[in-house]
């Protein structure tokens, strides 16, 4: 088996070709970057590769690992030691991650190959990769919009074909909304699920890294590697992990899902509105029981993740003063001078956005009026959440109340931006679990755009959340749609 | 909660040690009014009796055996740095 239809095979599938030597690692690294040769001028989803590095593990890959001689794009906000890591940002020109995440150490050693970087919004501050400062990423279902973010070129390369499987972070969808908008599979873990250590930093008590693939099962299968502690990042679980695997297949009888009214609001597309009853129908169809929840504390949750958010992104990203890595301004007159022009001219416009709101809701006389009193409204939130739990298995709602929108469209306005993450937002507040999996088109201009169904779990109920998607996924034909662009090349 | 008629951009800009020009100061100004308009929602919200969350979930006092173990050597910690001489990092004078 050769090109693109190699190229179009799940993680799990491609394993067992291995396995049984019916193609080598290298074949299928070839096989990769031709691909990306071919269709990422169109696409913008890579930011680098390291192909010599890339094509020496494949020679010596170990197919027997978990994930042996098998090829993942990383976000480029993921160290990999020896590769850039931009955050796609002007402020990390030049450089070079001296070690690897511990996400990226994990993988390792389960043999995969994280070969090359993938586009971002600049520090994973946006919803639909725009604001990256080294490339515009396209969505591949339609290169007039976007493909949704900030793990925008991980989701894209993912439905592209130009990847096997890809790790983004979340940390108010960004993992979730893209997959979604470019018709793949993302999972959120738990926040402490997986360790952050080495994914450069947003807001500490909401990032979360997770995978993007096509299928469910992927997803369990890179999940069952990257989960775990690590006394590197104090706030990981050390807790027993669930075999990610071992329930999928299993049937839906005796579980309760909860649609929560609040979010069925107006303003959500039609289309979607559509796939996400269906869906519903489908879910109880399989055996699940669905029934209405209340989420009372919905509409704050994006006021309280941008006060938060913000707040958390303002004392992070200080450590970009041109001193120690990255870009530095010319000719300083003092200190000062060095950081305040370093950051003017190193960071874009929704980066000094948000530090300078992060800033202010932090600062003296402020403190208690904005951060405090969010950090109260998350706790209701949680509450929330908590409450629910208490009676269902899992939530069910749409992951964006639109489908992909076009380049350009919501760039203006960072307000109606913030919005897209409506659905989001709230379960890394919460610190729960969810993944997005596809669950219809919309048809626009002609064009079909992926519509995803969002599922969110209790804190550490990974597991449960993978057997629902996986259940349903199994039962309908949406994860096998290929945009366009995968039948538009030659083959071979 | 606080008006947000008293946020001024140039003087938080100057706290987060970022340099604005004259139009981009004038457009955040806008926007970020925009969006603390938009979180003043948070004061219908009654808190009363809540404690916030720094943490999404309880875990506390995470302790580790205060041992030594291998980590970046001054050669690799300064691999990044824009400049250096003689094993540290140079930044422009401070005390005069």
């Amino acid at each position: 088996m050769i090109g693109n239809e190699l190229l179009a095979l799940s993680i799990a599938d491609l394993q067992s070709l291995l396995r049984r030597r019916e193609v080598s690692s290298r074949e299928v690294i070839d096989a990769l970057l031709e691909r990306i040769e071919a269709v990422d001028a169109d696409i913008g989803a890579y930011l680098s590769l390291d192909i010599e590095a890339a094509r020496k593990e494949a020679e010596h890959a170990n197919v027997e690992l978990p994930l042996g001689g098998i090829p993942i794009a990383i976000k480029d906000i993921i160290n990999v030691m020896g590769q850039p890591c931009t955050c796609a940002s002007k402020i990390l020109t030049g450089y070079r991650s001296p070690y690897d995440a511990t996400a990226i150490q994990k993988l390792r050693a389960a043999g995969a190959i994280p070969f090359g970087k993938t586009n971002l919004d600049e520090f994973a501050m946006g919803s639909s990769t725009e604001n990256s400062a080294l490339k515009r990423t396209r969505n591949p279902w339609d290169p007039s919009r976007v493909p949704g973010g900030s793990s925008g070129g991980s989701a894209a390369a993912v439905a592209a074909d130009e990847a096997f499987g890809a790790l983004g972070s979340d940390t108010g969808g960004s993992i979730r909304q893209p997959a979604a908008l470019c018709g793949v599979v993302g999972f959120k873990p738990t926040y402490g699920r997986v360790s952050r250590f080495g994914l450069v930093a947003f807001a500490s008590s909401l990032d979360q890294i997770g995978p993007i693939t096509k299928t469910v099962r992927d997803a369990a299968l890179i999940m069952k590697v990257i989960a775990g502690h690590d006394p590197q990042d104090s706030t990981s679980f050390n807790e027993p992990l669930s075999d990610y695997t071992a329930s999928l297949g299993n049937d839906l009888r005796g579980v309760r899902l909860g649609v929560p009214k609040e979010y069925m609001i107006e303003g959500i597309d039609p289309h979607v509105r559509a796939a996400i009853n269906d869906a519903a129908k489908q879910l109880s169809s399989l055996g699940a029981e669905i029934v209405e929840v209340s989420l009372p504390s919905t509409e704050y949750a994006v006021a309280v993740y941008y006060i938060i958010a913000t707040a958390e992104a303002s004392a992070n990203l200080a450590r970009f003063d041109g001193v120690r890595y990255g870009y530095r301004a010319e000719n300083p007159k003092d200190v000062l001078d060095l950081y305040r022009r370093t950051r003017e001219e190193g960071f874009g416009p929704e980066v000094k956005r948000r530090i300078i709101l992060g800033t202010y809701v932090l600062s003296s006389g402020y403190y208690d009026a904005y951060y405090l009193h969010a950090q109260k409204g998350r706790e209701l939130i949680r509450r929330d959440f908590n409450r629910v739990f208490e009676n269902i298995d899992a939530l069910i709602s749409p992951t964006s109340p639109v489908p992909a929108f076009k380049l350009g469209e919501r760039a203006a306005d960072p307000l109606q931006m913030y919005l897209a993450d409506i659905f989001t937002i709230a379960a890394n507040l919460a610190g729960i679990c969810g993944i997005s999996v596809p669950c219809g088109f919309a048809e626009l201009d002609g064009r079909r755009l992926p519509i995803g169904l969002q599922l969110l779990g209790k804190p550490l109920d990974e597991a449960r959340v993978l057997q629902i998607a996986y259940a349903y996924e199994q039962s309908t034909d949406w994860h096998k749609a290929r945009p366009p662009i995968a039948s538009s090349l030659p083959k071979g | 909660m606080a008006g947000t008629s008293d946020f001024d951009v140039a003087y938080v800009a100057r706290l987060a040690r970022i340099k604005l020009t004259e139009d981009e100061a004038k457009t955040f100004q806008k926007q970020l009014g925009d969006v603390l308009k938009y979180v003043e929602k948070l004061r219908q919200l009654d808190v009363s009796g809540i404690d916030g969350a720094a943490h999404p979930l309880p875990v506390f006092n995470v302790f580790r055996d205060d041992a030594a173990s291998d980590w970046f050597t001054a050669k690799e910690a300064l691999s990044n740095a824009p400049r250096q001489a003689n094993g540290l990092f140079v930044v422009p004078k401070v005390v005069e």
